[in-house]
């Protein structure tokens, strides 16, 4: 599952091919971790009119350096505004943000994310994760949800332990009929392996691509639950040097994201 | 347009009452005199906070936190709290350090964003020993909201159709204009909330700099209110930019004067937070034992939060993170100048 060459490491392809899916000139609602520094790379490259907001108020900053925190003053450095939670979720449910991008200790074939407990006894988890955090209204409101996470078959799993934040729930309509605001769902999955977006009718997770020197025998191998592919199957293109540059000397030089292992 | 919405019957406890009727009454007997509250830290925390009390921190985990108090109330051995858990990340770490709260509404516990899960945090959490109600930052929000605007619940979109809503203890209801199936998040009112801020004065008139997250409203819900401030300034400071205000002074019941009363968390403007602290918490958390000893040394061993404070560095060390706060550098000032962002 390695790549096959020097240049890269897992973690900074999955930030590179991240960044790429955010558009120019759109909103996005960012968590910590590896999806901001997509979303950096992403206003330091293709999209540099990105409005990024962060669910504990600060909208649109000049980012300078990786935040600890999605509340923390690196979110605040140069911003338009700073307001409050209630402000940015609000600005989410009428509709006004695009994206967001989140993170998730599992993951199941329409795009569900657990955060909040291994195991299978609310009550004695294995493992008693964070929870919802704003993930749970984040992928409820926003029209795009975009997640990112190693590729195993510990996350990527047929029943998720708990079910913390939608995707599109049990299938097609389900969203909707639970009352969740129409039109919204899950966009993409970057992991370590492959780029992932959904089949349109079934509304379950689909191969667009495979990372270079991965085959669709290793993505099967990987995946809990039955992975689709689209037809004629491309390859992901590879980072740039100057996305790598941009990643490595400017948005983690410190390595608190692409310096992790992937695993 | 979405007839089929499940009828669903959270299995979460309500921790609080949403009886706006409840809160009212005790809000009106709240005195509205501007008399001087500035006492210390264990004064507000012996007088305000009783064992079996519902808290709300405010600030954000590890930013603006009131980390002073917090300490106190571990010093103070507070048991059988109520917390809100709206982003806990360090604030949660002090008080399961004390093993304060015995219930929590969850929306972000235990871990501490980019830097991991906190092992003793877990071990607290996953022994049983706390009642867990499941939420999300946006519905703790919104709770807190519904409380200072004084109605019973709020309407949203989030929380359905998945595992939250079923561990929560929201509701759902029709909406009467449309019929659409809407979550109803219960108002929250705690029983003490607790703010740290940049300024007030010795009344409770309080201004902050940078995000408020929400503790414009966790001021407004909460019956008491402690703030604990970096600066102590006059009134006539407030009054030269009341857009910062956060609370007038009726609202606050302790004004507590704590320079770096956030520390090790970051205080925007002021100073970073301290990471090698923190890391130091989380790897002293690995062994229990190693970690009794630590909050022996930090916590219970001292007698104030300035004792703890010259353990850390002291002056030395706030001049380190106060040299490496973005928000004092002032160098995306040279990027905005260069056109480095629309």
């Amino acid at each position: 599952m390695k790549p096959n060459n020097t240049r890269y490491n897992l973690m900074e392809l999955m930030v590179c091919v991240a960044a790429r899916q955010l558009e120019d000139g759109k909103t996005a609602v960012i968590g910590t971790g590896m999806p901001l520094s997509a979303a950096m790379l992403a206003q330091k490259t293709a999209a540099p009119g990105l409005v990024i907001l962060f669910e504990a108020g600060g909208v649109a900053p000049i980012l300078q350096r990786l935040p600890i925190s999605v509340a923390d003053s690196n979110t605040q450095t140069g911003g338009l505004l700073h307001t409050s939670m209630d402000i940015i979720f609000e600005a989410c449910q009428r509709g006004t943000v695009d994206y967001t991008f989140l993170g998730g200790a599992q993951i199941d074939m329409y795009g569900n994310i657990n955060s909040s407990m291994i195991g299978t006894d609310y009550d004695h988890p294995k493992v008693r994760l964070p929870g919802s955090g704003g993930a749970n209204d984040l992928a409820s409101l926003c029209w795009k949800t975009l997640i990112i996470t190693p590729h195993d078959k510990r996350r990527f799993i047929k029943k998720l332990d708990f079910l913390t934040s939608p995707g599109y729930l049990t299938g097609p309509g389900a969203r909707e009929r639970a009352g969740l605001p129409a039109g919204g769902g899950p966009y993409k999955v970057i992991s370590t392996l492959a780029l992932m977006g959904y089949d349109p009718e079934t509304k379950r997770m689909r191969v667009e691509s495979l990372h270079p020197g991965v085959t669709k025998e290793v993505v099967i191998e990987n995946t809990g639950f039955e992975m689709l592919f689209v037809d004629s199957l491309p390859e992901t293109p590879e980072p740039t040097d100057h996305e790598l540059k941009i990643l490595r000397e400017e948005v983690d030089p410190l390595g608190l994201v692409i310096g992790k292992s992937g695993q | 347009m979405n007839e089929q919405a499940p009828i669903v019957s959270p299995q979460g406890e309500l921790f609080t009452s949403p009886d706006v009727e409840e809160a009212r009454s005790f809000f009106m007997q709240k005195p509205r005199t501007m008399t001087n509250k500035l006492m210390s830290v264990s004064e507000a925390v012996g007088r305000f906070i009783h064992d079996g009390d519902y808290i709300a921190s405010g600030g954000f985990g590890g930013v603006r936190i009131a980390s002073a108090v917090l300490h106190e109330m571990v010093r103070q051995r507070k048991k059988n709290l109520g917390l809100s858990g709206h982003t806990a990340t360090h604030d949660f770490q002090i008080l399961a350090a004390g093993r304060c709260f015995n219930r929590c509404d969850v929306a972000y516990i235990v871990g501490l964003e980019l830097r991991g899960l906190s092992p003793n945090a877990r071990r607290y959490v996953e022994s049983g020993a706390v009642k867990m109600t499941e939420w999300s930052n946006g519905t703790l929000a919104w709770r807190y909201k519904a409380a200072a605007m004084g109605v019973p619940f709020l309407p949203a979109s989030v929380l359905l159709g998945t595992d939250t809503i079923k561990y929560s203890a929201a509701k759902t209801v029709e909406c009467p204009f449309t019929g659409r199936t809407l979550l109803a998040v219960p108002a929250l009112f705690p029983d003490v909330g607790i703010i740290h801020v940049h300024r007030a004065d010795i009344y409770g008139n309080c201004q902050i700099d940078g995000i408020s997250i929400a503790d414009y409203d966790v001021g407004r819900c909460s019956k008491r209110v402690i703030i604990s401030t970096e600066h102590l300034v006059d009134t006539d400071e407030i009054r030269k930019e009341p857009i910062k205000t956060l609370l007038p002074f009726w609202l606050a019941d302790a004004v507590c004067h704590v320079p770096y009363g956030s520390y090790p968390g970051n205080m925007p403007y002021e100073y970073f937070s301290d990471e090698d602290h923190l890391a130091e918490w989380m790897e002293a958390e690995k062994d229990p034992g190693i970690f009794e000893k630590f909050i022996d040394k930090y916590i219970y061993g001292v007698k104030d939060f300035s004792e703890y404070l010259e353990l850390k560095g002291g002056e030395a060390r706030i001049a380190e993170l106060r040299e490496i706060e973005p928000l004092r550098r002032g160098d995306y000032r040279a990027a905005i100048k260069a056109g480095g962002s629309k």
